[in-house]
Parts: structure tokens; sequence; C-alpha cells
């Protein structure tokens, strides 16, 4: 039953480090590029989801239960993140009509 | 087996993390972030993370991108593309992420990770039994206290939805 399963021997565990160091990368030009509020919410989520895996990968390498708990909470708190930040998306959209970042700019000093 | 398992699923994530993020329809990039969420849900399998791998599917693929798509449905978005003039803050977006990028897989890519060994190593760690345990002894202050955010998001997000007196509705 406590036999290591194959991944463990042929994959290591770098190789998990660069595949969401490349996954947050992307969330990140996401959120610089794109003007859509929607879709820098969604590159956010994407940056989550490649912390996400992180924690994973090291909570079953070092065989430690807690990441994967860990993971648990930011699942959690991700899904209110987006309840709440999606009901301010719409309420901009109410008030002008675009969710164009660009177009926010009142506060600007 | 597994390594081009892995390899196909990483390839998968990372092609349709980059489509999230260049497709110009916005229930595009919804789907192919949904995408995203089953590749990882993959790779949660091959870690023996089963817990979490569907965790993963129900609560982000299930839920939230769900959420993401009624909004995009009420809203009526028009396609923001990549315009001209913002031609060259992108150029630079890209080489500082592409830099970034490359400094994270260069210096964490190549660093000395101990993990468990042969003797410590519990196959078992990422199933129910073994995370509710942990999950209900350790983390039970915690796990109360989300209950709490959920309420206070739930009341945020119902008072910022709320129609104002004398604002046209759409």
């Amino acid at each position: 039953m406590n036999q290591i399963p194959e991944i463990f021997r042929v994959v290591p565990v770098n190789h998990f480090v660069i595949l969401a160091s490349i996954l947050f990368s992307i969330g990140i030009l996401g959120v610089l590029t794109r003007r859509s509020a929607i879709i820098i919410f969604m590159s956010i989520e994407l940056m989550l989801n490649s912390v996400n895996l992180l924690f994973v990968a090291f909570s079953t390498y070092k065989s430690d239960p807690a990441g994967q708990v860990f993971v648990f909470f930011i699942m959690a708190i991700a899904a209110a993140e987006v309840a709440v930040g999606l009901a301010i998306i719409v309420m901009i959209y109410r008030r002008i009509r675009s969710t164009d970042v660009s177009i926010l700019n009142n506060l600007k000093g | 087996m597994v390594l081009n398992l892995f390899y196909f699923l990483s390839f998968l994530a990372i092609l349709s993390g980059i489509m999230v993020v260049v497709s110009k329809n916005p229930i595009h990039s919804v789907l192919y972030l949904i995408l995203t969420f089953f590749t990882l849900s993959g790779h949660y399998i091959l870690l023996n993370a089963q817990f979490i791998s569907i965790v993963n599917l129900i609560v982000y693929a299930g839920a939230i991108m769900v959420l993401f798509l009624f909004t995009i449905m009420f809203l009526n978005l028009q396609d923001d593309s990549f315009t001209g003039s913002r031609i060259m803050f992108h150029v630079a977006a890209l080489l500082m992420v592409i830099a970034f990028a490359g400094i994270l897989v260069v210096k964490l890519g190549g660093a000395q990770i101990d993990v468990a060994d042969d003797a410590s190593f519990n196959s078992q760690v990422g199933m129910v039994e073994n995370l509710g345990m942990t999950l209900f002894n350790k983390f039970l202050v915690p796990f109360e206290l989300v209950s709490v955010l959920f309420l206070s998001a739930m009341v945020g997000a119902v008072m910022l939805g709320r129609k104002e007196k004398g604002e046209r509705n759409f």
C-alpha cells in the first residue's frame, strides 16, 4: 500500500517548480497587458493556481499533509474573492458601461 | 509513461494558459482557463493528491468559472484587442515577464531541493482520511474562520450587487 508511485522517481520536484514559474509568469503577463477587468481577474486566478500546484507538489514530495490543507484554504479564499470581485466589476460596469481599466483613472493624482 | 504524461499535461497547461491571455473573446478565455484547471487536476492525480484534484475540479472549474461565465454573459463585453497605441507597453511587459520567468526557471529549476527519503515517504498523504484528520485536528480554528469569511463575502457581494436608488438598470 505504501509503495512510492513512479512519478516521484522519474520526475524531480524541480520540474514542478519550473512549470509553476511559467504559469505564474503567464498570469503576470495577462495582468500587465490586458485591459478588461475580467481578463485581469482570470489571470490572477491562473497565478493562484500555479501557487497551488507548487504547494501540492512540495506537500506530496515531502509527505506533509499541511501543504494540501493550505491549498484547500487558498481555494476557499479564492472563491470568496471572486464573489466580491465580480460584484465590484458588475458595479463598475453599471456606472461606466465598460470594464476597461484604462478608463478608471479618476483617482489619478 | 508517467514522464510522458507529465510533459503532455504541462505542455497543455502552458498552452492553454497562454491562450487565456491572448484570446480576444472573453468566453474563449474562460474556456481555456477551465482547460488549464483540468490539466492541473491531472497533475494532482499524478501526484497522488486525489482530494485536492476533485476539490479543484468542483470549486474552480465548477463553481468559480461558472460565476465568470455568468458575469461575462450579463455584461455583454466588447473585444478588447491588443491595439497599436500600446504596442511598446506590450513589448516591455513581455520582455519583463520573460526575464522574470528566466530568473525563476534558472535559479529554482536547478536548485537542490531535499525531499522525503524512502523510509519517511507516505503515499497516502493526499487521501481524504489523512487530510481530514489534519484539517479537523491541527487546522480546526482556521477552518471555522473560513465560514466567517464566506459569510462576510456573501454579505459584501449582495451589498455591492444591489440596485441603487435612481440608477438605471441594465
